[in-house]
């Protein structure tokens, strides 16, 4: 537990200390989510409508943002080598990277989310369901990114592979996601049933992605 | 404990860097590596623990845990430094102790046989590279491993910290350590062996017979 203890803290530390991912991610977020009301006019029924979609688009773009330096960093000044040295499984290890990244940048989206929200219109009930789908579904966000992130490592431009790879995956999550937050809010399906795919397609990604990262990453060292 | 590679070649993107590579070194032994640029002197390191794959030939470990890869019972300092400039000096040692499953007691130690206890508020971004290569070193005094890969130790280093780091490995040669070291330069210990990477490829391994040919091809 202590190698892992020790990575979870020490990426949370520089995520947060200057030229970290953290406060861009979150900014990037809110930055995109308040120019919406001013392409879209003041039309509150319509910002209502399309609050939710633009939201989880934005935390989408967000996720990803600081994601393609997550093992290219450590790629990069030789901490990898060391890292495949260690004796912590790498599969857990990485799966250990994506939680540390989720907490410093996924969580942050989450809680900006309904105060940004209030730009679109969003009332009570509606952020809280949006809150919860993001909860649920920013994680996957991450651990699919992941994959991308380790094929990319030693890439230089890498970012732009990255999205390109990645955001086609995340099309269900965008999809469930979206539908619960809508569901909550009066659409002609129930909250539970988008919500719990959502969950699902959470779950499978906390297994896939950390092992197809993993196997990337291997196989990139050679 | 003894490492030893028997007849170890090695392939890096389709072209043969080196082949035939015999050594064996033993508890409190150094083996200084030497060849030209690009003779393959930091992929054999980079091979011993399990960073480059074996083309063909053995590397074993006597002595030394079954359970585990000769990698994770090693030290690896290469040229790059793996430290992150947004920590500090204390911070960047604390990681690697911690990930290498040290306790943090001791980290001071550490930090003073190198030098850098002045500084170990510093963020790492504010060292020089020889101070970087210091904090590396520092690594491998903090966590105990008996067997050193050093790419290049000395360089970047001035006089007096080359002098600090032979002292550095006799010690650990003399608590039964093992240290391979890849240099051009002199490592100042007392006896080292050397290995001599050859210049060439030796042909019998280019114009092998059926199955030397089939490695190629694949």
């Amino acid at each position: 537990m202590k190698p892992l203890a020790a990575i979870l803290f020490r990426d949370m530390r520089i995520a947060v200390r200057v030229g970290g991912g953290a406060l861009m991610g979150v900014l990037f977020f809110v930055v995109v989510v308040t120019l919406v009301p001013f392409a879209l006019g003041p039309d509150l029924a319509l910002l209502k409508r399309v609050g939710p979609a633009i939201l989880w688009l934005a935390a989408l773009l967000a996720s990803l943002l600081a994601l393609d330096r997550l093992f290219a960093a450590d790629h990069d000044d030789g901490s990898l080598d060391l890292i495949l040295m260690g004796r912590a499984p790498l599969e857990i290890v990485v799966a250990t990277k994506g939680v540390a990244h989720w907490l410093s940048t996924g969580l942050p989206l989450v809680i900006a989310a309904p105060l940004i929200g209030l730009s679109l219109n969003l009332d009570g009930p509606a952020a809280a369901a949006l809150v919860l789908t993001l909860l649920v579904g920013t994680p996957a966000l991450t651990f699919i990114g992941l994959i991308g992130a380790a094929i990319a490592v030693t890439l230089r431009r890498g970012g732009l592979l990255l999205a390109v790879l990645v955001l086609p995956l995340c099309v269900p999550v965008l999809i469930f996601g979206v539908a619960a937050a809508n569901a909550a809010v009066g659409g002609p399906i129930p909250f539970g049933t988008p919500f719990t795919i959502l969950c699902a397609l959470t779950l499978a990604s906390l297994v896939v992605g950390p092992f197809a990262a993993a196997a990337a990453l291997r196989q990139e060292m050679e | 404990m003894r490492l030893s590679a028997t007849d170890l070649a090695c392939r890096r993107g389709g072209r043969d860097v080196f082949a035939g590579v015999n050594f064996s070194v033993a508890s409190g032994e150094s083996l200084a590596i030497r060849g030209r640029n690009g003779a393959g002197k930091s992929s054999l390191l980079r091979m011993v623990v399990g960073l480059v794959r074996v083309a063909s030939g053995r590397l074993s470990l006597e002595g030394g845990d079954p359970e585990l890869t000769i990698g994770e019972q090693a030290h690896y300092l290469g040229h790059l430094d793996a430290l992150k400039p947004s920590l500090s000096v204390a911070e960047n040692l604390q990681f690697w102790s911690a990930f290498f499953g040290a306790d943090n007691a001791g980290l001071n130690e550490p930090l003073r046989a190198v030098g850098l206890d002045a500084l170990a508020d510093l963020p790492a971004a504010y060292l020089s590279a020889g101070q970087r290569r210091r904090l590396s070193i520092a690594r491998l005094l903090a966590v105990k491993r008996s067997l050193w890969l050093l790419d290049e130790p000395t360089s970047t280093l001035d006089a007096a910290a080359q002098v600090r780091l032979a002292e550095i490995m006799q010690a650990h040669l003399a608590g039964g350590g093992i240290i391979l070291a890849a240099t051009h330069g002199a490592l100042g210990l007392d006896d080292t062996r050397e290995l001599r990477l050859a210049d060439t490829p030796p042909p019998s391994f280019v114009e092998e017979d059926q199955g030397g040919r089939e490695q190629q091809e694949t």
